[in-house]
C-alpha cells in the first residue's frame, strides 16, 4: 500500500525543485540588478562594519546625504565586526575594489598603515576631539569613551576606579580583546593606567567577570537581560535608551583614572579608482551634514555639527582622557593580551 | 526489462559529489595557508586543543547518554501531543546561536528562573559559566538531535521482531539485548560523530558559557588568526588540527559500528510492549524533564521575540524572503548530494569508504577557514558581494551535507540489504526502483533531513559575514546587525521570525516525510 504513496512525494519535490530554481533565477537577478543600472554614475564602495549600515542606524542618513552633493553612489560594503576590519582589507588586497575603509579604530590603524594598502587623506578640516589627534592616513569620523553601563535602580554603590570595581562584588560582563573592539580597548585602559601592575588588576577583578563575550552585542544582550550589574559599553549608551526607548535608568560609572577612548577612523585606500570621488567623501566627513547624522552611531561627533549634541550626549562626561597612539597600542597590545589570557584563563 | 539507460550510476554521482566537497573542503583550506609561510602551532593553541577535545568529547558522550532514555520513552509511550513534542524538541538545533544562548541564560542565569526559584529556598544563584555551562548549552542542542536519530532507529526495528520477541516470552532484558543493543550500536557512533564534531566548531557558545579566555576553542583561535591578526597560515595549520580531530572521531566510529542485520519487516509501526508498573512512571519523568529543559528557554526566546515583533523594521521582510531561497535552494543540494553518497555506499560501490568518509568531512570544517578561502578565490575576479546569495547556498549546502547524509545511511544500508534481492529479481532498476522503492521507503530519514538542512541553512551565518554586500542580508545577519546597533528588543522579534519561519520549514519537511513513510 504504502508504495502507492511514492507519487506525492515525487510531485512535492518536483515542485520544490522548481521553486528552488525560480528562486536562484530571482536571487540573481535581484543581486545582478543594481550592478547593471548604475553603471553610468560612478560608485563608491566604502567597507564599514555591520552595525554601521543599520536600517536605522547612521549609515543609510551618510548615503543620502552625501549622495545629495556627489552625484554618484556610495554603496556600503559589510566588513563584519569593527576588530576584522584590517584583516578584510588584507584580504581584499591590492585587486579591491574597496575605496574607503570606515570604520577601524585607533588600536588597529598601525597594522593596517603597516600593510600598505592605504593612502594619505590631504585632509585638513580641524576636528574637536578632546585630545589632540593628527594622521597622515586615517581622518577621524566619531569617538567614544569606554565605560561600564549600569542600571541606576539595581546598582548603588557605583565603583570610581578599577581597584574600587576589583574589591566589589559587582558583577560584569565584558568582550574578549581577541575578537572586540571594546574589548581591546578594556585591555589597554587598564595597560595605560597600571602599567606593570596592570596583571593585579586584571587577578582582582577576575571574581568580578562572569563571562567574557566575543561580540559587543553579546555582552550587551546580557546586560539588558539582568544577568549582570555592569557592561564594558560607552558613556554615550545611557543616552540610545533615553533617546530611542525613553528609559532614563541606565548610567555609565565615571573613573577618576580617565576613560579609554576610541577615535573611530576613515581612510581611504591606495588602489582606490575614485581617488577624487574618495577625497571628497573624506572631506565629506568633516562637514555639517555628515556630523550632524552620525550621531545615529550612538557615539561622538568628530566635529561638534551647529544642532549641537543629542540629549544625554553631555550626561557623563569623565574628567580625564587616556588614549595610546598608533605605534604604541600595536606595541603594548601583545604582552598585554597574554597577561590577560594567563590571569583569566585559570 | 528496463534498459541500460533507465540505470541510474550513483557510484559516479557519488564520485562527482565527493570531488565537489573535496575541492571545498581541502581546496580552500590550501588556498587559506598559500597566502603566506608556515606555522608552528604555539602553547596558547595547544591548550585550545586540549579544551577543544575535552568539551567535544563530554558533550558527545552526555548528550548521546541522556538521549537514549528519553528516546525508548518516546518510542514506547503513546500520549496526546506526543507528535507536536517531538516535533518542537527539533527547534533548539535551529536557534542562532546568540539567541539560544540568551534563552539559556534567561533560564538558567544567575537572575534567571532557575535561579529564581532556588532564592525561594534561600538557595545561591545558578553560575552556568564554566565547563558545565558549555556541556549544558551542547547538550540542549544536540540531545533533541541524537534523540530524533535514536528514535528513527526504533522504528526502523520491523515489529514482527518485537512481536517474535513477545511470543517467545523475552524479558525486557532479553529485548533490550538482542534488538535495542544492535540497534544502539549501529546508530550511536555516527549520532556521536556528528555531536563531537559540531561541538568542535563551538566558539560562541564556548566562550561565552565557558566564562572567560579558558574556554578558547580552536575555532576561536582560528577566527583570531584570520579576523584579528591576518594570519592565515596560522588560520590553516589551526584548521587542519581541528580537522585532524574530527577525523579521528570518524575513524573511531567505525571501529565500533555494528550492524543491526534484522533483516525484512512488512513495514508496520513499532510494537513495543510498555513496561508497567514504576517504569511507566520513570519514561514519564524522563518525557517531562527533556520537555522542560528544551521548551523551557525555548518559551523565553518566544516570549521575548513576541514584546519586540512591533518593532520591526520593514527591510526584515526582505532578508526574510532571502533567507527563503537561500534554504530552499541548498535543501535541494543538500538531498540529492546526501541521497547520491548514501545509496553509493549502502550499495557497497567502488570507493564506498572514501564517499563515506568524504560525506562526514564538511563537519570538521571550519566555516571561517572555508568562507575565507572561497573569499580569496572569487575575489580577484568578481566583487564578493556579488556572490554573496549562491556562496552562502552552495557552503550551507555543503555544511548540511552530514547531516542528511548520516540519517540516510543507516537506512539506506538497510534497505539495501532487505529489498535488494527482491528489486533485482522483479527487474526493477533505475528510476523505477527509486521511485517505487527507495524514495517510499526512505521518506522519514528523506524528510527528516530536509527539515534540518533547510532549517539549518535558513539560520546559518557561517559565510554570509564575509560577502554581504548591502542587498545580500540574511535574516541571521539581520539579528546581529540589530543587536549591534543597540536594537535588542528588536533583534529579539527578527529572531523570533527567524525561528518561526525555520521551523515551519523543519515542520514541512519532516512532516511530509513522516506521512509517506507511514
Amino acid at each position: 500500500m504504502e508504495y502507492l504513496q511514492a507519487r506525492p512525494v515525487l510531485s512535492q519535490l518536483e515542485k520544490d525543485m522548481k521553486t528552488s530554481i525560480l528562486a536562484l533565477g530571482f536571487v540573481s537577478v535581484v543581486a545582478g540588478f543594481p550592478c547593471a543600472a548604475v553603471a553610468k554614475t560612478p560608485v563608491l564602495n566604502v567597507l564599514t562594519y555591520d552595525s554601521f549600515n543599520e536600517e536605522w542606524g547612521a549609515g543609510p542618513s551618510v548615503e543620502k546625504a552625501f549622495e545629495a552633493s556627489c552625484s554618484c553612489d556610495l554603496k556600503f560594503v559589510s566588513g563584519g565586526s569593527a576588530a576584522t576590519m584590517v584583516a578584510r582589507v588584507q584580504m581584499e588586497g591590492k585587486s579591491s575594489d574597496i575605496d574607503v575603509v570606515l570604520g577601524l579604530d585607533t588600536n588597529m590603524t598601525a597594522a593596517a598603515t603597516a600593510s600598505g594598502l592605504f593612502a594619505p587623506h590631504g585632509q585638513t578640516w580641524k576636528n574637536d576631539l578632546p585630545v589632540s589627534f593628527s594622521d597622515p592616513y586615517f581622518v577621524p569620523y566619531d569617538w567614544g569613551w569606554l565605560a561600564f553601563v549600569y542600571n541606576k535602580n539595581k546598582l548603588s554603590d557605583v565603583p570610581k576606579t578599577f581597584e574600587e570595581l576589583a574589591a566589589s562584588d559587582i558583577k560584569i560582563v565584558i568582550e574578549d580583546p581577541r575578537s572586540s573592539a571594546p574589548g581591546l580597548g578594556l585591555l589597554l585602559w587598564i595597560k595605560t593606567i597600571y602599567g606593570d601592575k596592570a596583571k593585579e588588576i586584571w587577578t582582582g577583578l577576575a571574581d568580578n567577570i562572569v563571562t567574557v563575550t566575543p561580540s559587543w552585542a553579546g555582552a550587551y544582550g546580557m546586560f539588558t537581560e539582568g544577568e549582570v550589574d555592569m557592561v564594558l559599553s560607552y558613556t554615550t549608551s545611557p543616552a540610545y535608551h533615553l533617546i530611542a526607548e525613553n528609559d532614563d535608568t541606565k548610567a555609565a560609572a565615571v573613573f577618576d583614572e580617565g576613560h579609554y577612548m576610541q577615535i573611530e577612523v576613515a581612510g581611504k585606500l591606495a588602489a582606490t579608482d575614485q581617488p577624487e570621488l574618495a577625497d571628497q567623501f573624506l572631506a565629506f566627513i568633516g562637514s555639517d551634514a555628515f556630523q550632524s547624522v552620525i550621531t545615529k552611531n550612538w557615539a561622538y561627533p568628530a566635529v561638534t555639527p551647529s544642532v549641537g549634541l543629542p540629549e544625554g550626549f553631555d550626561r557623563f562626561r569623565p574628567a580625564k582622557s587616556l588614549i595610546l597612539s598608533a605605534t604604541d597600542a600595536v606595541a603594548v597590545r601583545d604582552g598585554a593580551l597574554a597577561e590577560w589570557q594567563a590571569v583569566l584563563a585559570k | 526489462m528496463a534498459s541500460r539507460s533507465s540505470q541510474i550510476n550513483y557510484a559516479m554521482g557519488a564520485a562527482i559529489v565527493a570531488a565537489l566537497v573535496v575541492v571545498l573542503t581541502f581546496g580552500m583550506a590550501a588556498v587559506v595557508w598559500a597566502e603566506a609561510g608556515s606555522f608552528w602551532p604555539t602553547a596558547t593553541d595547544w591548550a585550545a586543543v586540549r579544551f577543544t577535545l575535552l568539551q567535544a568529547v563530554l558533550s558527545a558522550g552526555l548528550s548521546c547518554l541522556l538521549a537514549v532514555p528519553v528516546a525508548r520513552a518516546l518510542a514506547r509511550r503513546y500520549f496526546v501531543g506526543r507528535g507536536i513534542l517531538i516535533t518542537l524538541m527539533g527547534a533548539p538545533f535551529l536557534l542562532p546561536v546568540i539567541v539560544a544562548v540568551l534563552g539559556l541564560v534567561i533560564v538558567f542565569g544567575r537572575a534567571g528562573i532557575v535561579s529564581d526559584v532556588m532564592a525561594l529556598f534561600g538557595l545561591p544563584p545558578l553560575s552556568i559559566y564554566g565547563l558545565h555551562g558549555v556541556l549544558l548549552a551542547h547538550v540542549f542542542f544536540n540531545l533533541p538531535l541524537v534523540t530524533r536519530m535514536l528514535l528513527m532507529g526504533w522504528q526502523a526495528i520491523p515489529s514482527e521482531r518485537f512481536r517474535l520477541s513477545a511470543s517467545l516470552g523475552m524479558t525486557e532484558g532479553a529485548v533490550y539485548r538482542h534488538l535495542e543493543l544492535p540497534m544502539l550500536r549501529s546508530v550511536l557512533p555516527g549520532a556521536a560523530a556528528v555531536v563531537f564534531t559540531i561541538c568542535l566548531t563551538s566558539f560562541v557558545v564556548a566562550l561565552t558559557l565557558g566564562g572567560g579566555p579558558g574556554a578558547t576553542t580552536v575555532e576561536l583561535a582560528i577566527y583570531k588568526a584570520l579576523r584579528f591578526d591576518y594570519e592565515p597560515a596560522r588560520a590553516a595549520a589551526l584548521s587542519l588540527l581541528q580537522f585532524a580531530m574530527g577525523a579521528g572521531e570518524v575513524a573511531l566510529g567505525w571501529a565500533v559500528l555494528g550492524s543491526t542485520g534484522f533483516g525484512v519487516g512488512l513495514g508496520r509501526k513499532v510494537e513495543m510492549r510498555p513496561p508497567r508498573g514504576w517504569r511507566f512512571w520513570v519514561d514519564i519523568l524522563v518525557i517531562f524533564i527533556a520537555a522542560s529543559f528544551l521548551l523551557l528557554p525555548l518559551s523565553a526566546i518566544v516570549l521575548r521575540g513576541i514584546a519586540g515583533l512591533a518593532d520591526l523594521p520593514l527591510g526584515m521582510i526582505v532578508a526574510l524572503v532571502r533567507s527563503f531561497a537561500v534554504a530552499l535552494t541548498s535543501t535541494v543540494l543538500t538531498v540529492v548530494a546526501a541521497l547520491l553518497l548514501a545509496l553509493a555506499v549502502a550499495r557497497k560501490a567502488k570507493g564506498a569508504k572514501l564517499f563515506d568518509a568524504v560525506a562526514t568531512l564538511p563537519l570538521a570544517v571550519s566555516g571561517l577557514v572555508l568562507g575565507t578561502g572561497l573569499f580569496l578565490t572569487v575575489q580577484p575576479y568578481v566583487r564578493p558581494e556579488a556572490l554573496a546569495l549562491p556562496v552562502t547556498v552552495l557552503v550551507n549546502a555543503l555544511l548540511s551535507l552530514p547531516y542528511v547524509y548520516s540519517l540516510l545511511l543507516p537506512e539506506a544500508r538497510a534497505l539495501h540489504v532487505d529489498y535488494d534481492r527482491l528489486a533485482r529479481s522483479l527487474a526493477l532498476v533505475g528510476v523505477a526502483r527509486l521511485r517505487w522503492v527507495t524514495l517510499p521507503r526512505l521518506a522519514r530519514p528523506l524528510g527528516f533531513g530536509a527539515g534540518l538542512a533547510a532549517s539549518l541553512s535558513m539560520g546559518d551565518l557561517g559565510v554570509i559575514t564575509l560577502f554581504a554586500g548591502e542587498s545580500g542580508t540574511t535574516l541571521p545577519l539581520y539579528v546581529h546587525r540589530l543587536m549591534g546597533a543597540y536594537r535588542m528588543e528588536a533583534a529579539a522579534g527578527a529572531a523570533l521570525v527567524l525561528v518561526v519561519f525555520s521551523f515551519a520549514l523543519f515542520v514541512l519537511f519532516d512532516g511530509m516525510g513522516r506521512r509517506v513513510a507511514t
